[in-house]
């Protein structure tokens, strides 16, 4: 048993938690870790960095199928699923000990276990049931982060119906899958099993896939995955699941019709709801809501020196924000001057599916309903010549501004390698440009990203190439 | 002997102007209130009008010429009888640099009679600027999209204080100074929907009314973040303290009605004094006594100034501002009643030009109008004193051991310690009570 004094106390030591304990490490202060299972978080270990390289994977095995194409000849490729999971753990335990040396590199103390509030500035650290530290804190975030979201009647049992963590470790590659809910994790999964060869199908309870885009991007999302030989039912509710030895048969309700669809595996991605239970919060003044800690936009909770960040403080639920939200709570208590809050907007989304969809601020939709004035910019794929040359020539770039101001209001992307352009645009609004200022930016040629150009020049009807 | 014409400060901050425009040739007769040029700033383009008569003698900077300090010589005037001969080979150089502005005042003591055009007097202190953002320099930061804004709503960039990185103007900073609540940071949420619609998609945190009834939401004009930003920073900086004496005004009511009355026998063009008409004639005499008074605060010195302008507070729609009767103490009662009257409707009106609002060495706010027995008023930064009037009003009071009635309007000064201290106060106090208690003497 040991206690401790620290200026800062984070619990939870993923993408929220551990960039906090460094960025507090940095002001100076004495800083703690209470972090139960791995540092890194779900993200790390679970979640965007070991779906990556599946998915690398994914694309690999594609371009190999079509090596001929390029004018390669390859011989047949085999699935070596062990392998493949194999290389997805070894990146995330590669990752995972890079943060446990950042964390000793600065002199953040890491406790193994799992810490839970008693009253505002204690936290206690239990591992396995046992008491493990009393850790005294001049102020605490909250950083426990979120799991997925169970329907009721649709409970995971990891073996038939797989939660995320289930689908990424996968002993073998299942014959059909049924995937419930369109959004990242679930579409991302379905692109990634679908393309390894599995009959896939997705029902999205909304009208569309991928349901935070752009409605132009949704389809032709949707055109793509179809193509791919996907079966995607939007509108779709799952009533009931009956699970049998080795596979589920799903009720699937449609335009009031009842359906039965029997597949080997279950994936349910309905959202995560956050890690609100057993952290002490009822010994303090913070207040949880719907499944989230109830924050400010300074991330502070009712409790004065009590933080929550991340997942556990509520949507959008990314690394990214979790990370930005935990330098914010950290420069708030250092009492850095000129602070600002989260602009929620400006953070860009991305989807790592075949094809990639990456987006950033409103969509045509919402700017129109907020009453803006839009200009649409669109250029395709198929008008430049990287694109061309990689052998990728389908996709948009989609770009909103307001016609009054020609402030950029929102980006949306599909096609290859979005996820790594969508940058561009959103550096571009935190300085918050408009449409001349990316005009006269020079953009180097032959890249992809002379269409995020191309399709600012559309939106005013300069586009050079289309 | 030569009249300089020099680039004037047309703002506080102004370092540096451009000659936009010369209206007047070399050879040109010129009359005082011409126009003589036209000089641009990063904010406005501002006619300059001559001081003087005479000759233009001598366009030192050509038209368009960017980058001219303040009180460098721009053109050179000859008076009568002048030829272009007197124009010394050294004036074509810009003069001396003008004191560094820390060492400023001293419109009287300048050497020779520099022509201060249109502008207002260069030493005046301009506390009715809006804040200054943006550090040092004439450069404006300010994101494309806050440019773009701004120039679409009219705003100045240069009156806005930018909250972004390094002060930088932002979108936001627009949306507040137009008034336009900034739409607040709804949430997207970007992450995988769920086959139940989430509820927290829905509208962002409930705005803090709870438990309030109904309202009407006003949003702030420019005018009313500059009178908070300003109050806020003059009871935060500057240490009040509050002084109050009773004057009686019998008989300055009954010279009143005795000047007054004598305008309408000898029906001439006209003046109709008030009793704030006194006030303010008081209030320049008496801190010509007590000049220690007539000062204001800066970092590193007291300014001790040497006119009196006397900033008047106005109520206007909206609001309220302070056109200044520049040297007071130099103008009669009916100079200054006049020039208040016509300021007071230019303010109405919402036609005051900058130099009539910015500046003054002292502010008197006068609420008797409304019957308000006594007050105190928060000090107009960076000035020192703030005088608060009262309603003139029948009291009984002790005269010769005995109580009798008279008419009593009270007076509080308010003090930024920093500035000055509580005997200077008193003093400067009991010398406008004396005056407006024998008023005859203002006429001395």
């Amino acid at each position: 048993m040991t206690d401790g004094k620290f200026d800062l106390v984070v619990v939870g030591g993923g993408p929220g938690g551990y960039v906090a304990a460094i960025r507090a490490a940095q002001l100076k202060m004495s800083v703690a870790v209470v972090e139960r299972e791995h540092l890194g978080g779900i993200c790390l270990n679970w979640g965007c960095i070991p779906t990556k390289a599946l998915l690398r994977t994914s694309e690999v095995y594609d371009l190999i199928k079509h090596a001929d194409q390029y004018g390669l000849t390859v011989g047949q490729a085999s699935i070596d699923f062990a392998k493949i999971v194999k290389r997805s753990r070894n990146v995330a335990g590669q990752l995972n000990r890079g943060v446990g040396f950042l964390l000793k590199k600065n002199k953040v103390t890491v406790f193994d276990g799992a810490g839970k509030l008693e009253g505002p500035r204690t936290v206690k650290v239990e591992k396995d049931g046992k008491p493990v530290a009393t850790l005294q804190a001049k102020n605490v975030i909250l950083a426990t982060g979120a799991r997925a979201r169970a329907l009721p009647g649709l409970e995971p049992d990891g073996k038939l119906v797989w939660t995320y963590k289930e689908a990424m470790v996968p002993t073998a590659m299942p014959k059909s899958l049924l995937v419930i809910g369109s959004g990242a994790i679930g579409i991302e999964f379905a692109s990634f099993y679908r393309t390894l060869g599995a009959e896939v199908t997705v029902v999205e309870v909304l009208p569309r896939v991928l349901p935070v885009e752009d409605e132009e991007i949704s389809a032709l999302a949707r055109k793509a995955f179809e193509k791919q030989g996907m079966k995607i039912m939007t509108g779709a509710t799952v009533k009931a699941l009956k699970r049998g030895s080795d596979s589920v048969t799903a009720t699937i309700e449609a335009d009031g019709k009842s359906q039965e669809l029997t597949a080997e595996r279950v994936i349910l991605a309905v959202g995560i709801t956050g890690n609100v239970e057993n952290i002490g919060l009822e010994t303090t003044k913070a207040k949880a809501e719907r499944g989230h800690v109830v924050v400010n936009q300074w991330a502070e909770t009712a409790e004065p020196g009590l933080y929550a960040i991340g997942d556990l403080a509520g949507p959008p639920w990314l690394a990214h924000k979790a990370s930005h939200e935990g330098v914010i709570a950290v420069e708030r208590i250092a009492g850095i001057k000129g602070l600002h809050p989260l602009n929620v907007r400006r953070i860009a989304g991305c989807t790592y599916c075949r094809p990639q969809v990456a987006s950033i601020g409103l969509t045509e939709k919402a700017a129109k309903d907020a009453g803006r004035k839009v200009r649409v910019g669109r250029f395709p794929f198929i008008g430049n010549g990287k694109a061309i040359a990689l052998g990728e020539p389908e996709g948009l770039v989609k770009t909103v501004f307001d016609a009054d101001t020609g402030e950029l209001l929102g980006a949306h992307m599909i096609g290859a390698e979005v996820t790594e352009l969508i940058q561009g645009y959103a550096v571009g609004m935190s300085l918050e440009t408009t449409e001349a200022e990316l005009m006269e930016t020079v953009f180097p040629h032959p890249t992809l990203s002379e269409m995020m150009h191309e399709s600012v020049l559309d939106a005013y009807g300069r586009a050079i190439h289309f | 002997m030569t009249i300089d014409i020099t680039m004037p400060a047309l703002s506080p901050t102004m370092t540096e102007g451009a000659v936009a425009k010369w209206h007047k040739k070399e050879g040109d007769a010129v009359k005082s209130g011409d126009v003589i040029a036209e000089v641009e700033t990063d904010k406005a383009t501002v006619e300059v009008e001559a001081a003087d008569d005479g000759v233009m003698g001598k366009i030192v900077v050509p038209e368009g010429t960017k980058g001219v300090k303040v009180n460098d010589v721009i053109a050179v005037l000859l008076e009568e009888g002048e030829s272009a001969d007197s124009i010394k080979a050294g004036t074509a150089k810009p003069v001396p640099k003008a004191p560094p502005a820390a060492a400023a005042p001293a419109p009287a003591a300048a050497p020779q009679p520099q022509a201060p055009a249109s502008a207002p007097a260069q030493p005046a202190p301009k506390p009715a600027a809006p804040p200054q953002a943006n550090g040092g320099g004439d450069r404006v930061f300010a994101s494309p999209l806050a440019r773009r804004m701004a120039e679409k709503a009219g705003i100045d960039l240069a009156s806005l204080k930018g909250s972004g990185p390094h002060g930088r103007i932002v979108k936001s900073d627009i949306d507040a100074a137009r008034g336009t609540a900034p739409a607040a940071a709804t949430s997207a949420p970007k992450a995988a929907p769920s086959q139940a619609i989430a509820p927290q998609a829905k509208a962002p945190a409930p705005a803090p009314t709870a438990g309030l009834p109904s309202f009407t939401e006003v949003p702030h004009t420019t005018m009313r973040k500059v009178i908070a930003q300003r109050l806020v920073q003059s009871k935060r900086d500057a240490p009040h303290f509050y002084l109050t004496m009773d004057c009686q005004i019998d008989k300055l009511l009954a010279l009143r009605k005795e000047l007054n009355g004598r305008k309408a026998a000898e029906g001439d063009h006209g003046y109709k004094l008030s009793v704030n008409d006194f006030v303010l004639r008081a209030v320049a005499l008496a801190m010509k006594k007590v000049p220690a008074a007539n000062a204001s605060w800066t970092e590193t010195s007291v300014r001790i100034f040497h006119s009196v302008d006397v900033s008047v507070a106005v109520a206007i729609p909206n609001g309220l501002i302070t056109p200044v009767i520049r040297g007071a103490e130099g103008k009669g009662l009916a100079e200054i009643s006049n020039e208040m009257k016509a300021l007071a409707e230019k303010a109405r009106a919402g036609k005051l030009t900058p130099e009539e609002y910015q500046g003054g060495t002292v502010s008197v706010s006068n609420l008797g109008m409304y019957g308000v027995r006594d007050f105190a008023a928060v000090i107009n930064p960076p000035q020192g004193c703030i005088l608060a009037v009262g309603a003139g009003e029948q009291r009984p009071v002790v005269k010769d051991g005995a109580v009798a009635i008279a008419t009593v309007m009270t007076c509080t000064l308010s003090v930024d310690h920093r500035v000055v201290d509580g005997a200077v106060g008193a003093e400067f106090l009991g010398a406008f009570k004396q005056l407006i208690e024998d008023p005859m003497t203002m006429l001395l």
